[in-house]
């Protein structure tokens, strides 16, 4: 793509400026985006991890890598997995002049986050921010809390089940099945929404029992695996991610239990290596992306895996920067309000195919993966965390499958001329 | 011979007042120096950590009392305040309501800490520490599990713009709430500073000192103490009510482990055996925890370490520290003490940096590899895979360490030489 | 019925594991009244250096390096730390050992980083200890080891429940640590001694003993306990760096139940808590389904109410706290312990 000699002049004009941006010249600007998670602790890892994706990303999406041609900056901001530290952090990153904040580590705080964009940006006209949500999956973001500056790109827990339950449907082996979640708003969403569409979808199934346990403070799941055990189910359906999908699957696998576990995180950092051989065939996954799935992601994901000697997972980090590139030369603009109107509704592609930033809710609409834990072999070869094991691809579901209505009632701020 | 180098006023006590006057004066001004959103932030935050660590400092220092659960009270306050902040939005009332939520969560601290005070204070010393742990943890893990009250992993969340602007103000900006919080912090700190001149406040000195002989004079112990740790939590409670207004989400961590450990640490290091000690703790809390931590990674193992050799050899904390030197101005000794003081202060710093380079280039090995080997440390930048640096870094600390001891040994025996001729001196005044 | 005595060997294992932890507490505690903040730390070192030691040369080995290791650590920081504020009194004690604990932290996350390492168990202790088959018709079977498969679901017709090797092997061990403590301290001469330093220190001291070297042995002792259960604790369940977070305050519990200082009282709170915990979970029964039991009627309103739903099995990590409460409400001394404490 050549620059026209009016670009040129335009970019000129940008360098020597100052603060305000004319409203379509941004070929060469530098995108800024916060992002706020936590980087120690409990979750440290995870949040490193996804720190790192976004920026080998950024790096790969900037400048030609993108259809609006600029450049992709990220800074990094230790919240501690605590909602006081998060608005401390958009605080200084707003008085830095970054107008873009992702985040998606614990639904809750994205909540929080929600909520103090919207107050943020009523009170400070000129100075909007918008919230890209990369991983928190709580359904009310998009229903009940909704707002126009939230966008989310990870599919929602109601997605993911909607999933789920379609190819549990079809499985006739499957009759008793166990819930236990973790005890917060995540956990509860999980266990709500698998009762209501199995009961939709195969009445005959029996809800053999349901458990909420605290997060991240059982050390000890063999309790809770007697009681599945005792209950006669075939098949636990989990939200638990982290050192509680780890230790009850561990758990389970050490007292006998020979059913399937169909989860959310099985492959993210620390439960591949937990999962080991022993849970062969018996583990399934439902995510937005897995893998083994060939192409430009994997090339990606190998280079990841050697660059930082780590897995990749996070993909809705390429969605959101797919999203930002296209939405940026739609409104010929970097300015958050103009993007805020191009993201809303926006269909691009992405590394899974065609997707849509719904207009109604601004939930990413996207297909989904059903894996399964198995060994490596020709077809699937990627293993994480160097365990020879790997998620291998049972099923694919189209966005409309997987999609969810939603009872968002959006304001919208109007839009600017 | 000197002539006394003090001065004295009658009837008003000018030293006093001075004090008083400049902390007000730097409360007013402080948001026209440093004015940018994060820096006011950081001070309304200072406000609230002043307040939650003077009044646990009112069971450590002032008490004997050594509570690892004195987050609850700070935190069931913001709670309280929360809700009553969201009621508030709901019954439309004026905005000047909103300046009354510290208070709010002030008596919701109070009532706590007399739902709890019974059990907590049955005992003291190592046994009261224990207890105060346990009914920590239990509110804490309570507060995860009872989701109606404490609204779960999303906490609570309200407005704290309840209408339209009252004379123009609303609470929406932030340098208005940073007034409000420096208005209360101003009242609680004259309060609580009144309260230590009261007999109450005295009778608790005792009752840290000596609970056997309070007895004998006639008061309780535990009745005493029950009644400071009520009042601790009612200040406890306004500092939480004041972070209900800034923060306008609360979230379980307000009445954790992590929390409780927190205001400890800091008070400590501020010096728990004078008043002001804990101010100055309150400053640093906030400091460490929202700059340092950008810093460098290992500012937690700095702090453990800062904080184990205080309680090791100086018990006072910073407070402590300037008190002790502040008597020798007084005294007019201090000057001599200038090469000593030059000589530590060097070394400690050779010390200190060369050791946080070690620190940070293996916190830097350990987390940060993909970022490259580079380490900026101080306006340097050390290569982590450079031996040359290793050693370096080794060296220096090992010499400083030595002269360090050099330096210490000499200073201990002109300090201790001071000291004995600052005692004969106090006793020849008295006798005089 | 297997459901139950699974459950009540899981519970008592647990509780045991406790033990061997609050055992060291104790120790330290009637010894020189000063309460280890950072003993659960030193239960995370121990079961990190297993995790690390056993690398190198193997799990068995480990098992009898670590404690020394870990208590070596401890005796060391008794000396030159505690020794030194010890003149400044218990509440500068009890400081100093909560800030060994912020450290030992931070130099655990440092060395081996923030995430969980694979601690695993040796070959030997993988497996199961036994089965419990629950045949259909009722009737309960028992096979060591790890029954036929061809006798357990989906295949035969049994439910097996397998009861893991690890947690039989921390059960065996605490025992054996209880006795081999009991009768060190009642039946040598270095245990007379430990006993008399109990009560009269400074008499102890006039007779010739050296009692700061006895106390500094003692820390080493309780901290190479704690090291012990940190090799077992570590391997079984998670080596991880909140380890010490979430079952330090437990273990402050089991110590302030069973009465400050006493042995026995830590056995007996440590085993109730363990058992209590573990069954806690199983019970599903809430506020307003005993209501509904007794024949009390609620409306449905009442009954969706987030109080009347509130199933025991929710309020199982709060059990222990809620005990220590009442406990200190009730009986202030704890279980067993003495009045002047």
């Amino acid at each position: 793509m050549k620059l026209t000699r009016r670009e040129l002049t335009a970019a000129a004009l940008l360098t020597s400026a100052l603060p305000a941006v004319p409203a379509w010249a941004q070929r060469g600007e530098t995108v800024r985006i916060a992002l706020i998670d936590p980087q120690s602790g409990l979750m440290g890892p995870v949040g490193i991890n996804q720190l790192r994706s976004f920026q080998f990303f950024a790096e790969k999406f900037s400048g030609a890598g993108n259809p609006a041609g600029v450049r992709f900056e990220i800074e990094g901001f230790d919240n501690k997995l605590s909602a006081s530290e998060t608005l401390t952090a958009m605080q200084a990153a707003i008085g830095r002049g970054i107008r873009f904040i992702s985040q998606g580590n614990s639904s809750g705080i994205a909540g929080a986050i929600i909520e103090a964009v919207n107050r943020h940006n009523s009170r400070n006209p000129g100075q909007e921010v918008v919230f890209l949500n990369h991983s928190a999956v709580d359904p009310d973001l998009t229903n009940s809390r909704c707002s126009f500056w939230h966008f989310r790109f990870d599919a929602d827990t109601s997605m993911k089940m909607e999933a789920l339950t379609t190819f549990i449907r079809g499985e006739p082996t499957i009759r008793r099945v166990f819930l236990i979640n973790q005890n917060y708003a995540h956990g509860h969403q999980v266990a709500r929404f698998a009762k209501e569409m199995l009961a939709r979808k195969r009445p005959d199934i029996q809800i053999v029992g349901e458990d909420l346990h605290p997060l991240a403070q059982v050390r000890d799941f063999a309790p809770y695996v007697a009681k599945i055990m005792a209950s006669g189910a075939d098949s636990v359906i989990t939200g638990n991610w982290g050192s509680d999908l780890t230790l009850l699957i561990r758990a389970a696998n050490d007292a006998g239990y020979r059913g399937r576990f169909f989860t959310y995180y099985a492959g993210v950092t620390g439960t591949p290596t937990a999962l080991g051989t022993a849970s062969e065939g018996r583990v399934y996954q439902i995510a937005y992306n897995h893998y083994n799935m060939g192409g430009q992601m994997q090339t990606w994901m190998n280079e990841f895996r050697q660059r930082f000697n780590d897995d990749f997972y996070t993909g809705s980090i390429i969605h959101i920067l797919n999203a930002l590139g296209v939405a940026m030369q739609n409104a010929r603009s970097t300015n958050a309000v103009r993007v805020a109107h191009a993201m809303s509704g926006l269909r691009f592609n992405s590394f899974s195919g065609p997707v849509e930033m719904r207009r109604a809710d601004h939930q990413l609409q996207q297909p989904l993966f059903l894996t399964r834990w198995q060994r490596v072999d020709a077809q699937h070869p990627y293993s994480p965390e160097n365990t020879g094991m790997t998620l291998a691809l049972v099923r694919r579901f189209d966005a409309y499958v997987a999609s969810t209505p939603t009872s968002c009632a959006m304001q919208r701020p109007a839009a600017p001329v | 011979m000197t002539a006394t180098k003090y001065y004295q006023f009658r009837p008003i006590n000018v030293g006093r007042w001075f004090i008083w006057s400049l902390f007000a004066l730097v409360l007013l001004l402080a948001p026209l120096v440093f004015d940018s959103s994060i820096a006011i932030s950081m001070m309304a935050q200072m406000g609230i950590a002043i307040i939650a660590c003077l009044s646990f400092n009112m069971l450590l220092g002032q008490g004997g009392m050594l509570s690892f659960g004195h987050a609850v009270y700070a935190g069931l306050g913001t709670y309280v305040a929360m809700h009553a902040l969201l009621l508030l939005g709901d019954a439309g009332l004026p905005v000047p309501a909103v300046a009354l939520i510290p208070l709010v969560g002030g008596f919701a601290g109070l009532f706590f800490a007399l739902l709890f005070g019974y059990v907590t204070t049955k005992k003291a010393g190592t046994a009261f520490a224990m207890i105060t742990l346990g009914v920590g943890e239990l509110i804490f893990i309570a507060s995860m599990v009872f989701f109606i009250f404490f609204g779960g992993e999303a906490g609570v969340s309200a407005d704290r713009v309840i209408g339209e602007p009252f004379w123009g103000i609303s609470f929406g900006p932030l340098i208005e709430v940073y007034y409000l919080i420096a208005v209360y912090t101003f009242l609680c700190v004259a309060l609580m500073f009144a309260y230590t001149r009261t007999p109450l406040g005295r009778i608790i000195n005792a009752v840290r000192d000596n609970p056997e002989r309070v007895e004998f004079i006639g008061y309780d112990p535990q009745t005493v103490r029950y009644l400071v740790f009520m009042i601790a939590g009612f200040f406890a409670g306004i500092a939480g009510g004041m972070a209900a207004v800034l923060f306008e989400i609360v979230t379980s961590e307000v009445v954790g482990p992590i929390r409780s450990g927190s205001y400890l640490l800091f008070a400590f290091l501020g010096g728990v055996t004078f008043f002001f000690g804990p101010i100055i703790g309150g400053i640093l809390m906030v400091l460490a925890f929202v700059m340092f931590s950008e810093i460098t990674k290992a500012w937690m193992l700095y702090l453990g370490l800062i904080f184990v050799f205080m309680v090791m050899y100086a018990p006072g904390g910073i407070a402590g520290l300037i008190m002790m030197n502040l008597r020798l101005a007084m005294f007019g000794r201090l000057g001599e003490l200038w090469a000593s003081y030059l000589g530590l202060g060097a070394t400690a710093l050779a010390l200190l940096v060369s050791l946080g380079a070690l620190i940070e280039m293996i916190y830097h090995l350990q987390l940060g590899t993909a970022m490259g080997d580079v380490v900026p440390f101080l306006g340097m930048s050390l290569n982590t895979l450079d031996l040359d640096v290793w050693f370096g870094a080794v060296f220096v600390a090992l010499t400083s360490f030595g002269l360090f001891e050099l330096c210490r040994r000499s200073f201990s025996q002109q300090w201790a030489a001071i000291q004995t001729d600052i005692e004969k001196e106090i006793k020849r005044r008295e006798t005089a | 019925m297997e459901f139950f005595i699974i459950s009540l060997l899981n519970g008592i294992s647990f509780g045991l594991l406790l033990f061997m932890l609050s055992s060291g507490l104790t120790l330290i505690f009637s010894m020189m009244g000063v309460l280890n903040f950072a003993h659960a730390s030193f239960y995370m070192v121990g079961a990190y250096m297993g995790f690390a030691v056993s690398q190198i040369v193997g799990f068995w080995a480990a098992l009898l390096l670590v404690p020394l290791l870990v208590g070596l650590l401890g005796a060391l920081f008794e000396k030159y730390s505690l020794r030194k504020v010890h003149k400044y009194g218990h509440v500068p004690e009890l400081m100093v050992t909560f800030g060994l604990s912020y450290i030992i932290l931070e130099l655990v996350q440092l060395i081996w980083g923030r995430i969980a390492v694979e601690f695993r168990p040796p070959e030997l202790l993988q497996g199961s200890a036994f089965t419990l088959l629950s045949q259909p018709d009722g009737s309960l079977g028992f096979a060591w080891g790890r029954a036929a498969l061809e006798q357990c679901q989906p295949l035969g017709t049994a439910i097996c429940s397998l009861f893991p090797a690890t947690r039989a092997f921390i059960m065996g061990v605490a025992l054996l640590m209880l006795v081999s403590l009991w009768l060190l301290i009642t039946r040598t001469r270095v245990g007379l001694v430990i006993q008399a330093a109990l009560k009269h220190p400074e008499m102890v001291e006039a007779l010739g003993h050296n009692v700061p070297r006895v106390f500094m042995l003692v820390f080493g002792a309780g901290t190479g306990l704690a090291g012990l259960a940190g090799v077992m604790g570590g391997s079984t369940f998670v080596t991880e760096p909140a380890m010490a977070l979430t079952l330090g305050a437990i273990v402050f519990v089991v110590v302030v139940v069973g009465g400050l200082g006493s042995l026995a009282g830590a056995f007996l709170a440590s085993l109730l808590i363990g058992v209590m915990q573990t069954f806690a979970v199983a019970i599903d029964q809430s506020l307003g389904s005993m209501l509904l039991a007794m024949g009390v009627a609620l409306s449905a309103e009442a009954q969706a109410h987030e109080l009347m739903r509130f199933t025991l099995s929710k309020a199982a990590p709060l059990l222990p706290f809620l005990l220590l409460v009442l406990v200190l409400i009730f009986r202030p001394h704890g279980l067993l312990g003495n009045r002047d404490h």
